[in-house]
């Protein structure tokens, strides 16, 4: 059996499931609502499991699902050097989401990159230590500042609520993932000029490391022929 | 004999070597605090170390160099001068699956001495040299101090020279600031605006405007570095001169005695350096005197300036020929780190390690 890995709640399944109806192929939990397993219809060969999206970049990782659905910004940050992991199969035009920096507003002197860094040196030479910066996106945060040459900062830890993290002096600025906005406005932030760290969306996913057997492979090449995508190599 | 035995004894042979150049062998703890690791090398140090918890002293990592206990051991009860060795596994963490490995040996030498700073630069040179002789590697060295000078005798404010060595490790950086610095690139569009805005009113006024403040960046903070924008956006761009100077020495690559005969002739030009050209020269004596020969020695003045940012003065590594390997030896000159970890004192230190696990590859026993 091929097994495909599908956010188990909430809008990310039903847009999944949408995503893939619409090109005939119906994906559908069974038992009651609350229980996490499901059945696919209209293609013979596929298993469904049903799995929280934060945990399908390290299923993807061990191969333990062959295909998997998830935002591409937890497999960027999850993964050590992804493309060698899975492959993007296609973007499925949901879950967009920017992953940025932002700053608290009042900081007026503050709009680039450039800025940051600045600030970030003085920051440092006035309060003893380095300026904080929330995110649970560790790597790609990390990444991206090590490349523009942003120093004397740290990251510190956030899991959720990232954007209160600043008002209650736990760190000087965030990166975390937003869509509209909102959020930070109503806790006085504001996101930086140049600072698009990613942009996320629902993707799927092929696991390079699954147990590719040639049922697998070919049931994979009638997945792709019915999604109207290219034929990949696994 | 397994690989790992073969790399030890290698590593063993080095260190009764250093031990043989009067060096004291010393100990270092593999589980090293993280704060001062993170503080001394930033964030960037979490990407390569392993960090772990102990449920008492918090977020540790294994060691990721030596550098940081030995200093801290000589500082807190070490002899003055002093000479040390130290063998044992480091540990880095790799992204990417290729030849660097994540675990390995490293066999290091450092000297503490504030007598004649030169002379000990050419004394772990050349002991490096002959002990990796048999090996052919390509030698490179560089001087990052010469950079320093350079940059602290440019005629502009101290604002922007403090701008330009704080990133002097790295290079896209410091081209960048020194391209805007100078005026070779204009002025970005994002810097405008907001120089516009802030010409608007005080700045207490604007952040009083600009909402509701949250944080621990006060708007002391804010005003001060809203003013010093303002005041960096008067000062005059480097002269074009200088800043020629300045980038004709970022991009110098010569042999060492020839690069020697250059920065004679730009220091006229920008006697700032005239005091680090003087020890580069002193440098190449010592290291003549020591059997290098410096007239086809390879320097480049930019060589260390993308290594762990401590290194301040001279710089050297090792390489084999296969550009995928790390270098086999690496090391430098790193008084600044002394006085950091010393609270107050410090010393001049100069050191390097050698990976016997890349010695015993190219010697073909592993």
């Amino acid at each position: 059996m091929l097994k495909i890995g599908v956010p188990s709640k909430g809008r990310l399944m039903e847009k999944t499931f949408d995503w893939f109806g619409s090109r005939g192929i119906t994906m559908r939990q069974t038992g009651n609502d609350r229980e996490y397993s499901g059945a696919v219809e209209g293609i013979d060969g596929i298993e469904l499991v049903l799995l929280s999206a934060g945990e399908i970049p390290r299923e993807l990782s061990a191969g333990r699902i062959h295909l998997g659905v998830t935002g591409s910004d937890l497999v960027r940050d999850k993964l050590a050097d992804w493309p060698a992991q899975v492959t993007e199969l296609s973007p499925l035009g949901f879950g967009h989401a920017d992953l940025i920096i932002a700053v608290p507003v009042t900081w007026i002197d503050v709009d680039t990159l450039d800025d940051l860094d600045a600030a970030a040196a003085a920051f440092r030479a006035a309060h003893g230590h380095r300026l904080r910066i929330a995110t649970k996106y560790h790597r790609l945060v990390r990444d991206f500042l090590t490349r523009h040459g942003v120093a004397d900062y740290q990251l510190v830890d956030s899991q959720g609520a990232t954007e209160g993290t600043v008002k209650n002096l736990t760190a000087e600025a965030i990166a975390d993932i937003t869509s509209t906005g909102e959020t930070l406005r109503a806790n006085h932030l504001k996101v930086l000029s140049d600072a698009l760290i990613h942009q996320s969306q629902a993707m799927l996913y092929l696991a390079r490391s699954a147990d590719w057997s040639q049922q697998t492979r070919d049931t994979l090449a009638a997945l792709t022929t019915r999604l109207g995508l290219p034929a990949p190599t696994p | 004999m397994t690989n790992k035995a073969a790399i030890r004894q290698e590593a063993e042979t080095l260190f009764a070597a250093f031990r043989h150049a009067g060096a004291q062998p010393v100990e270092a703890d593999i589980l090293q605090p993280s704060e001062t690791l993170l503080d001394l090398y930033g964030e960037d140090i979490r990407a390569r170390a392993y960090v772990t918890a102990d449920p008492l002293r918090g977020e540790m990592m294994l060691r990721p160099d030596f550098t940081l206990p030995v200093v801290q051991a000589h500082m807190a009860h070490g002899a003055d001068p002093a000479r040390y060795c130290y063998m044992g596994e480091v540990f880095r963490k790799q992204d990417t699956p290729g030849p660097r490995a994540s675990e390995y040996l490293q066999v290091g030498f450092e000297l503490f001495d504030r007598a004649a700073p030169e002379q000990a630069d050419a004394q772990v040179f050349a002991l490096f040299s002959r002990l990796l002789a048999p090996l052919s590697l390509r030698a490179a060295t560089g001087d990052i101090g010469i950079l320093m000078a350079a940059v602290r005798g440019l005629s502009t404010s101290d604002r922007r020279k403090a701008a330009l060595l704080r990133h002097i490790w790295r290079p896209n950086r410091f081209r960048a600031l020194l391209d805007r610095f100078s005026g070779r690139a204009p002025l970005p569009a994002a810097r405008a605006a907001l120089l516009e805005h802030l010409q608007q009113d005080t700045p207490e006024a604007l952040i009083t405007a600009a909402g509701t403040h949250v944080g621990l960046r006060s708007p002391a903070d804010i005003a001060a570095r809203a003013r010093a924008l303002i005041d960096d956006a008067a000062t005059a761009p480097i002269a074009a001169p200088e800043a020629a100077l300045l980038y004709d020495l970022l991009s110098l690559q010569a042999p060492a005695r020839a690069a020697l005969g250059h920065l004679r002739g730009i220091t006229p030009m920008l006697p700032a350096i005239a005091p680090a050209v003087n020890r580069f020269a002193t440098r190449l004596d010592a290291l003549d005197a020591l059997g290098i020969d410096t007239a086809t020695l390879p320097f480049e003045a930019s060589h260390g300036r993308t290594s762990l940012e401590y290194y301040d003065g001279f710089v050297f590594s090792f390489h084999a020929a296969d550009p995928a390997l790390p270098p086999v030896a690496s090391g430098g000159r790193y008084d600044a780190l002394t006085a950091v970890l010393g609270q107050g004192r410090s010393i001049p230190a100069v050191g390097g390690v050698i990976r016997p696990g890349l010695v015993a590859r190219l010697k073909g026993v592993i």
